[in-house]
């Protein structure tokens, strides 16, 4: 479970930003990841609520920008598509290819409210 | 309150518009890699060759270690870091071997990070030492996504796990410089278990480690020293000649002979 620690970077550099642009809370977070970024989706989901809790970021939506894998392959020039678990170049069957996609574990956006309504002092379930 | 629901997480549902958007591109990993980046010039400047170990639990780390410190503990100054969830076992292991070691407990943490390899080393006297080992915790996974600082990262695979484990643990065998199958010395007994396979799984995911057999307990580690060597030597030569071959000319002072 290295997903909750990197929720908490997710959630600390989401929250500097609100920081610095003076917003009392963060509405969205949009992070790209990769298919061999070595994190879970569905587990990053899980964890980044208990990250984000007591911070401006508590309440925030996570959204996650999947991000396809791609090679570019030296012995053809081509880029191409391609599968995690097999990263050859699909056009032309080389091994050493380049990985140029996929590996993503990036903070694109930060979404910023102006209202600072909605902090859970308490706890709130969801229904 | 949600409009959707009811529930008092508003945003999870429907259209709720940013009242600002702000792009940052800034990876989740920038932290640890900073640091990592920090471990790694301390190495450097102390011109001590650090090299991460990972497989799954009960692979063969400690044994490979100490298989390794008999090997080469004449030879070279060596040190471990010992990554585990708890106990103190493993330290206990290599310093019963006369190489100091540094138990780092990482509790319910999954894997080492670069903040508790740079804690450690405040343990450690780099410049005494030759060639550095961070034992990492049992764990095909987490590891492979915290860069500590090495030189080079090393998984082992034992035999009983399966041939098929690279295209299982991609992101772990992707990133590896070189691939150990270990326990070897139960290929005998094993049916189902091709090191062939494994190079060619490891190819698939576009890595050229190479893809070498040990047994520590039936005293087959030559390839694993031979490459220990290799990369020592480049090290030392890289310390001894830092100018990079290629900044020539420019570099020199000396002046220019007329056209």
């Amino acid at each position: 479970m290295h997903e909750l620690s990197l929720c908490r970077s997710l959630v600390d550099q989401a929250c500097r930003v609100a920081e610095r642009h003076g917003a009392p809370r963060v509405r969205r977070v949009s992070l790209r990841l990769g298919p061999l970024s070595g994190a879970e989706p569905a587990l990053m989901e899980t964890a980044f609520p208990f990250a984000a809790r007591h911070t401006l970021a508590e309440g925030a939506r996570l959204e996650l920008i999947p991000c396809p894998v791609r090679v570019h392959c030296p012995a053809c020039g081509r880029d191409s598509e391609a599968l995690a678990t097999d990263l050859g170049c699909p056009r032309c069957g080389e091994w050493r290819t380049r990985l140029i996609a996929g590996d993503e574990l990036l903070l694109e956006s930060v979404g910023l409210a102006a209202d600072p309504s909605p902090r859970h002092d308490q706890e709130a379930p969801h229904v | 309150m949600c409009e959707t629901c009811g529930c008092a997480l508003p945003d999870r549902h429907g259209p709720a518009r940013d009242d600002r958007t702000v792009e940052v591109l800034a990876s989740l990993k920038t932290r640890n890699d900073r640091l990592a980046h920090h471990n790694r010039a301390h190495f450097d400047a102390a011109g001590v060759l650090v090299v991460n170990l990972m497989s799954s639990p009960g692979a063969g780390k400690t044994r490979l270690l100490e298989a390794t410190i008999e090997a080469l503990g004449d030879r070279h100054r060596l040190a471990v870091i010992e990554g585990d969830l708890e106990t103190e076992n493993d330290a206990r292991r290599i310093r019963a071997k006369g190489v100091p070691a540094v138990q780092i407990t990482t509790g319910s943490a999954c894997h080492l990070d670069a903040a508790m390899i740079h804690d450690a080393l405040h343990a450690l006297s780099l410049e005494a030492l030759d060639l550095l080992f961070i034992e990492n915790v049992g764990n095909l996974v987490c590891p492979a996504s915290f860069d500590l600082g090495q030189h080079a990262s090393v998984t082992l695979l034992s035999t009983p796990e399966g041939d098929d484990k690279p295209l299982k643990y991609p992101v772990m065998f992707r990133a590896s410089d070189l691939v150990l199958v270990t326990k070897c010395d139960l290929l005998a007994v094993l049916d189902d278990f091709a090191v062939e396979a494994v190079a060619a799984h490891v190819r698939r995911l576009a890595c050229p480690a190479p893809v070498l057999e040990v047994s520590a307990s039936a005293g087959r580690i030559d390839g694993w020293l031979a490459w220990l060597e290799a990369r020592l030597a480049e090290r030392r030569r890289s310390v001894f000649h830092p100018v990079a071959a290629h900044a020539g000319g420019d570099l020199l002072t000396r002046p220019r002979s007329p056209a």
